[in-house]
């Protein structure tokens, strides 16, 4: 055992602390398990915390006739018929459940008028079925989650990053990680490990996501020998902010087409007529952010390159009191007054459908004592995720992998942490001090240019073998990346560690776009424009670590029991 | 550099970034516990930037290892605090366009908390705090229903996004420092939202008297100026729960009402 750094011992290490890892957390402990929560920021800032239209859950407080059934098909149909049809049913199932619980915990909801959790319209949902706060309700949610784990004794390791899974002869041992504060080490040993560190937006230039989002928890799990899945389906949130510059990609809700905005060209047409005259505006995030990205390509596009969305129709009142985080945003940063004119908006690289392969009940990888929740799990989106599912995939998800990691610990003994396995993550860490290559900050905006420009919306084979080759050479450049200064906070050298995630999960993006040659959901080919059901609507895609090299492979799609296909085929 | 301002500003669409951009002086704190000064930096201004833009420039191309904490950028998270040219801000909030163009930007660490590196601070004090504060309590047996009016009234108490300028700004913490005798604005805040739950059924009152330190508070409001948020700390907040702790320890007819039953306290019928 090295004794040169901190050791610390749990049941249940959880990697992340947005709303996945804070409801997993919560359940762990409630099954007895001694909890050690680890995050790259303060408490209760990670990307949770940005939510803002709501979470939905088949509560039938505003719409009587929504039911789980309802709510599967949805998901399943907005998913393409990718989702894993189990996940997609738990999470209908048990959605409302985990908002009462919510509210039993100090969570406060927008109200009916007979005092019942109010629920609003979004893109994909057939009826309003979005529990929401205005438009924060993303922050209601974290607070919520955090100060109730606190009280229930969860330990958190604030600013602290995990750089390695350590492994015992193929079983899960514990994680290596380091302080951001002051760059000591400490590791952690643990029986179990829930990886709910979110998505990989950050690889791109135009993103809706914080710095965190480095795709570092799926990045550890391939590295560890688990599978990711779907990666190739990353979605674009069709409303960002495009001006100014400063704030390109800030999230613009969906919760402002839910409440009745509109979206027009620059010629004042109202475009979504011709992609999807049924839904409208609220159509799927994958037509919506298509027809947008159209739009602006063929010459009707807004001053600086978007779509207007416009909810100046309605009564200033409401749209301060419905959209209060949007209206000081646009107001703040953009001299718009959203009461008075038109929003101009376009996509923003949003959320990761693909991740680590899990079970559908439990959350366990395919390695054992490895579970994952939230965003870095795949599986109920499918091929798109529906506005107001992420916020109940975390819920539902991350519970039942709180659950299951507390279970599997109970039934496992420690494993050992192997020295040498340790001295290498701090060799890794520590070369940059000693390289005489360019800044972290230069290979990731190149790696952002490459993702952005080469796999974007739309991809070609050619625009995808370019990025792969591309990413070859960033690969290269980032191994010799040099850090100036100290251990001591140093956002250049955390950046060199993040890198070799954002690294590891472009290339997985890219390797399965490139194979996947239909256009599916979030997954548009130009030289593959139709679905093809009979072929890619059948299998997905696997990426693992093999001898050294990432593989690609398929699986076959599960297949649905009968009367999940019933659900599935009514009106 | 007003003119050229004028042309990105009015001219966009023609404007390519490879025209000579105004530039501005950042004035930032770079150091430690130990030590430290202010260094300037030169950074072009964009339309629309804010000041954690420039700082996220000088990170990119100046000082890769300026230490700086920050996560939505979108003003939700309450992360990026700092004290530029005086005030406790959000730097994403803060646009560059707003401070005066004939002077630098200076760009310091919250004072209220130890220093530990250029612009972060140790704020894990605020954590230790919280801990303190007994969550939420559902009421047993009752019918949960709740009035969007009384969602409201909790909901400004909620909205804090915990960027701890109400605490860096307090005088009671900024200049006495009296970290163990009381918890400060955003802790006041979040009994608030407790307190006035119309479904929590807890009593936090003698806890905002004695640990929490409330009496230490003389209303002057400094924490309802830098909120970002612009919750009415002092009006909403601090002043109901000092009234609820006058009525329960100091109102004559209370205390000799404990005095006859001999119990000490914190039997509190609440009233919202």
């Amino acid at each position: 055992m090295t004794a040169n750094f901190e050791v610390r011992e749990h049941d249940v290490l959880i990697i992340g602390a947005g709303g996945a890892g804070l409801r997993a957390a919560i359940e762990a402990l409630a099954q007895g398990a001694s909890v050690g929560v680890v995050c790259k920021s303060l408490l209760g800032k990670a990307h949770t915390v940005m939510a803002e239209g709501g979470i939905a859950a088949a509560m039938a407080n505003v719409d009587a006739a929504d039911s789980w059934q309802t709510h599967f098909r949805d998901t399943m149909r907005g998913g393409k018929l990718l989702n894993n049809w189990r996940m997609a049913q738990l999470h209908a199932q048990e959605a409302p459940d985990r908002v009462r619980e919510l509210e039993q915990w100090g969570a406060l909801f927008d109200r009916t008028e007979s005092g019942a959790i109010l629920q609003r319209a979004f893109g994909g949902h057939t009826f309003k079925r979005l529990c929401h706060v205005g438009d924060r309700t993303g922050l209601e949610m974290i607070r919520t989650l955090q100060d109730r784990g606190v009280q229930q004794g969860i330990d958190v390791y604030m600013e602290c990053t995990v750089t390695r899974l350590l492994m015992d002869n193929g079983r899960f041992a514990g994680a290596f990680a380091y302080w951001r504060e002051n760059g000591r080490f400490i590791a952690f040993k643990a029986k179990a490990v829930v990886i709910a560190t979110g998505g990989i937006g950050k690889a791109w230039t135009v993103t809706s996501n914080s710095w965190e989002y480095t795709g570092d928890g799926m990045a550890l799990a391939y590295e560890a020998g688990a599978e990711l899945m779907d990666m190739e389906f990353v979605q674009f949130h069709p409303t960002g902010m495009v001006w100014p510059p400063g704030v390109q990609g800030l999230l613009v809700t969906e919760a402002v087409r839910g409440e009745g905005g509109i979206l027009r060209n620059k010629l004042g047409e109202r475009f979504m007529e011709k992609y999807d005259p049924k839904r409208m505006e609220l159509s799927t995030r994958d037509v919506v952010a298509r027809s947008i990205y159209t739009e602006v390509r063929e010459g009707r596009g807004t001053e600086h390159g978007g779509a207007y969305l416009d909810i100046s129709q309605k009564p200033a009142e409401y749209v301060k009191k419905k959209l209060p985080s949007m209206y000081h945003q646009f107001k703040e940063l953009a001299d718009v007054d959203i009461t008075k004119e038109a929003m101009e908006v376009g996509p923003t690289c949003h959320y990761m459908m693909g991740g680590i392969r899990v079970e559908a009940e439990t959350g366990q990888s395919t390695i054992p004592g490895i579970f994952a929740a939230g965003e870095a799990a795949a599986g109920l989106h499918g091929a798109n995720r529906l506005g107001g599912n992420s916020l109940s995939d975390l819920l539902v998800f991350g519970r039942r992998a709180g659950m299951a990691a507390a279970a599997h610990a109970k039934k496992t003994a420690y494993a050992s942490l192997d020295n040498a396995q340790m001295q290498e993550a701090e060799k890794d860490l520590l070369a940059p001090f000693a390289n005489t290559g360019e800044s972290p900050y230069a290979i990731h905006r190149d790696l952002q240019t490459v993702m952005q420009s080469l796999v974007g919306i739309y991809r070609t084979a050619e625009d995808l073998e370019r990025a792969m080759t591309e990413l070859q050479m960033l690969k290269a450049r980032a191994a010799a990346a040099s850090v100036e200064g100290t251990r001591m906070f140093n956002p250049g050298w955390h950046l060199s560690r993040e890198l070799k995630s954002m690294l590891i999960i472009a290339e997985a993006v890219t390797k399965s776009a490139m194979a996947r040659t239909e256009s599916r959901g979030a997954h548009s080919r130009i030289d593959f424009p139709e679905l093809d059901a009979s072929t890619w609507g059948t299998k997905h895609n696997i990426i693992v670590l093999e001898k050294g090299e990432m593989v690609r492979r398929e699986v076959p799609v599960e297949a649905m029991p009968a009367e999940l296909k019933e659900i599935l085929a009514q009106e | 550099m007003d003119n050229e301002m004028a042309i990105v500003e009015t001219d966009a669409e023609i404007a390519e970034p490879e025209v000579k951009m105004a530039e501005t002086t950042l004035r930032v704190f770079r150091g430690d516990a130990n030590a430290g000064a202010t260094v300037d930096f030169q950074v072009p201004v964009a339309p629309g930037m804010v000041v954690l833009d420039a700082l996220h420039y000088i990170q990119g191309h100046l000082a890769p290892d300026l230490a700086v904490r920050w996560n939505c950028k979108a003003g939700k998270c309450g992360s990026c605090s700092a004290e530029v040219n005086g005030r406790p801000r959000l730097t994403c909030k803060t646009r560059m366009d707003e401070l005066p163009k004939d002077q630098p930007i200076t760009v310091m660490p919250l004072k209220a908390f130890p220093k530990i590196k250029d612009l972060v601070t140790d704020v894990s004090w605020n954590y230790r705090v919280n801990k303190k504060i007994p969550p939420f309590e559902p009421k047993r047996g009752v019918d949960w229903k709740i009035s969007q009016l009384d969602v409201d009234r909790v909901q400004e108490f909620r909205k804090c996004i915990e960027c701890f300028l109400c605490q860096d700004v307090c005088h009671v913490l900024r200049d006495h420092d009296k970290k163990e005798e009381f918890a400060g604005p955003r802790f006041f805040v979040r009994v608030a939202g407790l307190e006035m739950h119309p479904l929590d059924g807890a009593d936090r009152t003698g806890l905002l008297k004695d640990e929490l330190g409330i009496g230490y508070c003389n209303i002057t409001k400094c924490c309802t100026e830098v909120c970002p948020e612009e919750i009415h700390i002092t009006d909403n907040a601090i002043i109901p729960l000092k009234e609820r702790v006058v009525d329960e320890f100091y109102d004559p007819l209370t205390m000799l009402f404990r005095k006859l039953r001999g119990s000490g306290g914190s039997q509190k019928e609440k009233s919202n």
